[in-house]
């Protein structure tokens, strides 16, 4: 872990004047006299001024101080880090794609349209279902989008009481945010003590104002719900439709399909199965896919594929007419394109046999993980996990040693921190979701760490409770950072 | 004599006459961790018990606040617009709404002082 920390804003850099660039004397100032006056700036916009080594210096030392997949272990539940291979990256940056313009004509873009559509097929034949469409931007931006087509659904029969989502307790943690801003109610449902959840109770909950339920499977305790026949039953018996968040889909790839379980709607997050970026925040993609009957719901533009002579012709259809159940436009165009690529890429190169790997070796990582420290962490769930599982804290409670202080010190021994305080199922959770793309010795390592941590705990305890204490910034006021976040830049300082 | 009532989420209600102070157990605060923002209805709302009212967010999570008994919102508590914190300080002499408490036989249901703390020890 690199200990020194760079920690200047690229405006503190900026000296009036300086330029990193020169550009060719403009012959045309003409074209200031034809702009609208309201258009025009008063005064020019308020960048950095720095020349070039300053630029190449600052960023690359910023991504220095960066913790990612490329530098160390990141387990963080529900996130599936797993490594991104740079042949994806190879493939996105082809000139051919990455000089592309969205309003160039469909002819000339032919290979790109094609890229669209077999992604889109191979999704369609992964999750069983009979259409996707790849244009929502992120994983939550799928969740609406597959939302708006459950309500169109429901719209398009008349039935417009349905106000409801139930979504369990240890679904994925953005299904509550999502149907909110579909403008749905979220109604909770809880698990039994094995994770599963409670069938009963759902039943219980389901009726004519339920619009759809939302599952995650395997659920963010690690589970896979047995019980999805059943449950896929009684939710389209109350007139219902069942949502599949592909959050947890990395074991289950190429092993089980959301469609064959009796899922309506699934969304897929590219970044994390299918080895694209997690960006700060984006890019990101969450590809949607519906059953046969739903696709006339789905969004434009879409790509369509005719066949002319024997030949493909690929094209993009706006739809306005011929699809007037569509939602319409979510995104500009066809969402993040070259993350699209580089998921295509990871899946022509594991190919079908590759792709079948990569659930049951995330699922041995992680139970081989859980059954190396369950004697010095507490297990609230004690089943064969799937890709990832939960502890609730450490198991000896007496040392008064949190959740928090164990992700603290795992930083001081260069591991990203797993996801802590989720999911809400228990006081302490420390959710960890090793991926199939580390070694043995990476699990070795990281396991005598968290055992290490756990006789600190009793040990020395001060130790755990001021970690972390190699870290460049040690803790941060996170309430402060919530309470009074400054998020401008308010000018030079005065000594500068 | 005002007499203190709690709910398996952790609510308390404060009961004076018809009048109920409501907020979130000692209990509740520390679990959750420094609040940051809490989120709560206005005067006159309806209330239901059982069903959200707010929410408190805290550095760690977001948490509906779950109404122990139904009534009518008669004020929200100001001073935790500004400073949330207060909670943390003191979650039970800082309530979060008071109310008009519709029908008192919900009370019945609701744990008292020492039942709520066997049912803090039990984990829940």
């Amino acid at each position: 872990m690199n200990k020194k920390y760079y920690g200047k804003l690229i405006f503190e850099l900026s000296r009036p004047g300086r330029r990193g660039y020169s550009l060719p004397q403009n012959n045309y100032d003409d074209v200031l006299h034809i702009l609208p006056n309201n258009l025009l700036r008063d005064e020019a916009p308020k960048l950095p001024e720095v020349d070039e080594p300053t630029v190449v210096r600052h960023y690359t030392n910023m991504s220095t101080n960066n913790f990612g997949v490329d530098t160390g272990f990141y387990p963080l539940g529900s996130c599936t880090m797993k490594y991104n291979p740079k042949i994806n990256e190879e493939m996105a940056s082809l000139p051919a794609f990455k000089a592309l313009h969205p309003f160039q004509p469909s002819a000339t873009v032919q290979g790109a349209l094609e890229a669209y559509y077999t992604l889109q097929s191979l999704l369609s034949e992964i999750g069983g279902m009979a259409e996707f469409t790849l244009n929502p931007y992120a994983g939550a931006h799928g969740e609406l989008t597959g939302l708006m087509v459950i309500r169109a659904y429901h719209e398009s029969r008349g039935d417009i009481k349905r106000d409801k989502v139930i979504i369990p307790d240890s679904a994925h943690g953005t299904n509550p945010a999502s149907a909110a801003v579909a403008g749905l109610k979220v109604v909770e449902v809880k698990s039994l003590a094995d994770g599963t959840v409670d069938v009963e109770a759902l039943k219980a909950l389901l009726d004519d104002t339920v619009a759809a339920v939302m599952m995650t499977n395997p659920n963010t305790v690690g589970i896979f719900e047995s019980n999805i026949p059943k449950i896929a039953e009684l939710v389209h018996g109350s007139g219902a439709l069942l949502y599949y968040d592909g959050a947890n889909l990395n074991p289950l790839l190429g092993v089980a399909r959301p469609g064959d379980m009796g899922f309506d709607v699934m969304h897929i997050n590219l970044h994390k199965t299918f080895s694209t970026p997690h960006g700060g925040g984006g890019p990101g993609a969450g590809p949607v896919g519906v059953r046969a009957g739903l696709e006339k719901f789905l969004p434009n533009p879409r790509v369509v594929k005719h066949t002319v002579e024997e030949e493909n012709i690929f094209g993009l259809d706006f739809g306005t007419e011929k699809s007037p159940l569509s939602l319409g436009r979510i995104s500009a165009w066809l969402g993040n394109f070259a993350v699209e690529l580089r998921a295509l890429s990871y899946i022509l190169s594991l190919g079908c046999d590759g792709l079948k790997m990569a659930g049951p070796l995330a699922t041995l990582n992680a139970n081989y993980i859980k059954e190396s420290l369950r004697d010095l962490y507490e297990l609230p769930i004690d089943r064969v996990c799937k890709h990832e599982f939960v502890f609730d804290g450490l198991a000896d409670k007496s040392t008064g040693i949190t959740t928090l202080n164990v992700a603290k010190r795992l930083l001081d021994y260069g591991f990203h921190a797993p996801t802590i305080y989720f999911p809400l199922l228990f006081h302490e959770s420390l959710m960890i979701e090793p991926t199939e793309t580390e070694s043995k010795e990476t699990l070795d390592e990281f396991i005598s760490v968290m055992r290490k941590i756990a006789y600190e705990a009793k040990e020395s305890p001060e130790i755990l409770k001021n970690a972390p204490l190699e870290t460049p910034i040690r803790k941060p006021d996170d309430t402060s950072a919530a309470l009074n976040p400054v998020v401008t830049y308010s000018g030079m300082p005065s000594s500068c | 004599m005002n007499k203190t009532y709690y709910s398996q989420s952790h609510e308390y209600i404060t009961v004076d006459g018809n009048i109920g102070y409501i907020g979130i157990s000692d209990y509740a605060q520390r679990a959750l961790g420094n609040v940051v923002y809490v989120d709560m209805p206005e005067e006159g709302d309806e209330i239901e018990a059982g069903e959200d009212f707010g929410a408190v967010e805290s550095v760690k999570a977001a948490s509906d606040l779950i109404a122990p008994v139904s009534g009518t919102v008669l004020e929200a508590n100001e001073l935790l617009v500004d400073n949330p914190r207060l909670i943390n300080e003191d979650s039970m002499a800082n309530w979060i709404i008071k109310i008009e408490i519709a029908d008192p036989s919900q009370l019945d249901s609701l744990m008292d002082e020492d039942s709520y703390k066997v049912h803090c020890e039990a984990g829940h």
